[in-house]
């Protein structure tokens, strides 16, 4: 058995009263593409926020590659890492895309690719850019590497958001709905960029409202409901055949 | 250049001196100003405290009192400091080896220049105005800007230096422009604690010559140039930045 490249025990997240997740586990191995459904409020977001620490939880594992990511308890605060060395580092390995997009708007196409290289990895900046270039032709924005986020549509963002994410060339993509904040019409070309990456075997986690990306795309589908895992499995499997009674309105509904 | 009844060049000594505490008043307020607004926005009730307390003494008291105040009591405070050191010190000395002869190690007066102690309190005074610039700055920069440069493992300097502060000088900016013109013209205070700034060149100078009118207003108008001169800079630096945005 190889060890998961990502690994979530028994994962608790409390905002002060509020119990948001409930003891989740969920391993991702290499290739994976897992999506995770849920109505608002499921926790789905939190859980996606807990593996890169955007979120502390509040008690529970994360691995990475094996690699614990170590807690301490402290005082005023509850859980907090015991090393911020080890999460940023663990961080870079690990990266996002955001509903927002979240590209920074101080900085042009291509210096928003090639800025967690050079400035985080160390990546010689000559190196990162041919990188980059090559990433934004991909997916289809070579042409507006000078361009600045603010001069783009939203799903010209989220796409060079996806190649800022490919540049670090990390274990696990964590997509927090990335098509939510888009337009109809701007939806498919970021779903389209997404199948290309799972087609080629990047080991993604994708919360999504997208039952056709999470049904056709995923290997994995996990629906969460009131901060538990309420359903999982294969999409062909659970789609056809859910057990919850709560999955299967769910399908209903956004069906 | 320019007859000013024999008083041209050390007038313009005097206008280039104003200049200089300006630009160096700027950059102390500048960054007593980051500090400030950082201690207010931090999670430590005591640097809060701190920052409060300087941003609302400062601001609660003329700029004229503050200045005279910086300047006498921090001669003062300067010298009883450096007059308890040296007693402690041979006090010291003299508890080890008993034939020790009493000797100043610091100097028993030390006369503060006032081209530093105008630098120091005018930029002490405009740091105060800058926190509040900088805090209001800090706080209209995105989230999720810092929550990307968080989430591709930056540590916290490199996300303050990376991503938070060259988004927020584009928010600091119109403020900055406005604490700018108003510090430069407060340099005219520094003339009273003795500083051969232009202020202080065109007082002596009137009184000599009889022609008060005609000093302070070749005054008023280097003042009028500075200012505009640093208006059409803000402008451009205003439009650089805001090319970025939407």
């Amino acid at each position: 058995m190889t060890v998961p490249t990502l690994s979530i025990k028994n994962l608790h997240k409390s905002f002060a009263d509020n119990q948001v997740l409930k003891g989740i586990d969920l391993d991702a191995h290499k290739g994976d593409v897992i999506s995770i459904l849920g109505a608002s409020g499921s926790g789905k977001s939190t859980l996606l926020r807990c593996v890169n620490l955007l979120e502390t939880p509040t008690s529970g594992d994360i691995l990475v590659n094996g690699e614990l990511i170590e807690m301490k308890q402290d005082i005023k605060r509850g859980a907090i890492p015991a090393s911020n060395k080890q999460v940023e580092r663990i961080r870079s390995r690990l990266a996002m895309v955001f509903q927002s997009f979240n590209l920074w708007s101080h900085l042009s196409v291509l210096e928003n690719v090639i800025e967690a290289p050079v400035h985080v990895l160390g990546v010689p900046k000559k190196e990162a850019i041919v990188k980059a270039e090559a990433l934004l032709q991909r997916v289809g924005l070579y042409e507006r590497k000078d361009y600045y986020p603010g001069q783009l549509s939203g799903g010209q963002q989220q796409r060079v958001a996806i190649a800022r994410a490919l540049a670090v060339e990390p274990e696990v993509m964590l997509f927090d709905e990335p098509t939510s904040a888009l337009d109809p019409e701007l939806v498919g070309e970021v779903l389209t960029v997404m199948r290309d990456l799972a087609e080629e075997g990047r080991t993604m986690l994708v919360v999504t409202h997208e039952m056709a990306f999470a049904r056709d795309v995923s290997n994995k589908v996990l629906f969460l409901h009131q901060g538990l895992v309420e359903e999982q499995g294969k999409p062909e499997d659970i789609f056809t055949n859910p057990s919850s009674e709560r999955f299967k309105q769910f399908i209903s509904t956004v069906y | 250049m320019f007859a000013l009844y024999g008083y041209q060049e050390i007038f313009l000594e005097g206008a280039w001196l104003t200049l200089q505490v300006a630009l160096l008043s700027l950059v102390l307020s500048v960054a007593l100003g980051l500090l400030a607004a950082l201690a207010k926005l931090s999670h430590s009730t005591i640097l809060k405290t701190i920052a409060t307390l300087y941003t609302t003494i400062i601001r609660g008291i003329p700029d004229l009192i503050l200045m005279l105040l910086i300047f006498f009591g921090g001669q003062l405070l300067i010298n009883d400091m450096s007059y308890t050191l040296n007693e402690w010190l041979n006090e010291t000395i003299t508890g080890y080896y008993p034939t020790h002869e009493w000797t100043a190690y610091l100097p028993e007066y030390i006369d503060i220049s006032p081209y530093f102690a105008g630098i120091i309190t005018i930029g002490f005074i405009f740091g105060a105005y800058m926190a509040e610039t900088f805090r209001g700055a800090i706080l209209s920069v995105d989230k999720g800007q810092l929550e990307a440069a968080t989430a591709y493992g930056m540590n916290k300097y490199k996300r303050f230096f990376r991503v938070m502060f060259p988004q927020m000088m584009r928010h600091a900016l119109p403020g900055l422009g406005n604490n700018w013109l108003v510090l430069l013209k407060t340099t005219a205070l520094v003339s009273i604690i003795g500083l051969q700034d232009m202020v202080k060149i065109a007082g002596d100078a009137s009184g000599s010559t009889q022609k008060p009118f005609t000093f302070y207003l070749v005054v008023a108008l280097v003042f009028l140039f500075y200012t505009a001169v640093s208006t059409s800079v803000l402008k451009w630096a205003e439009r650089k930045y805001s090319i970025q945005t939407r």
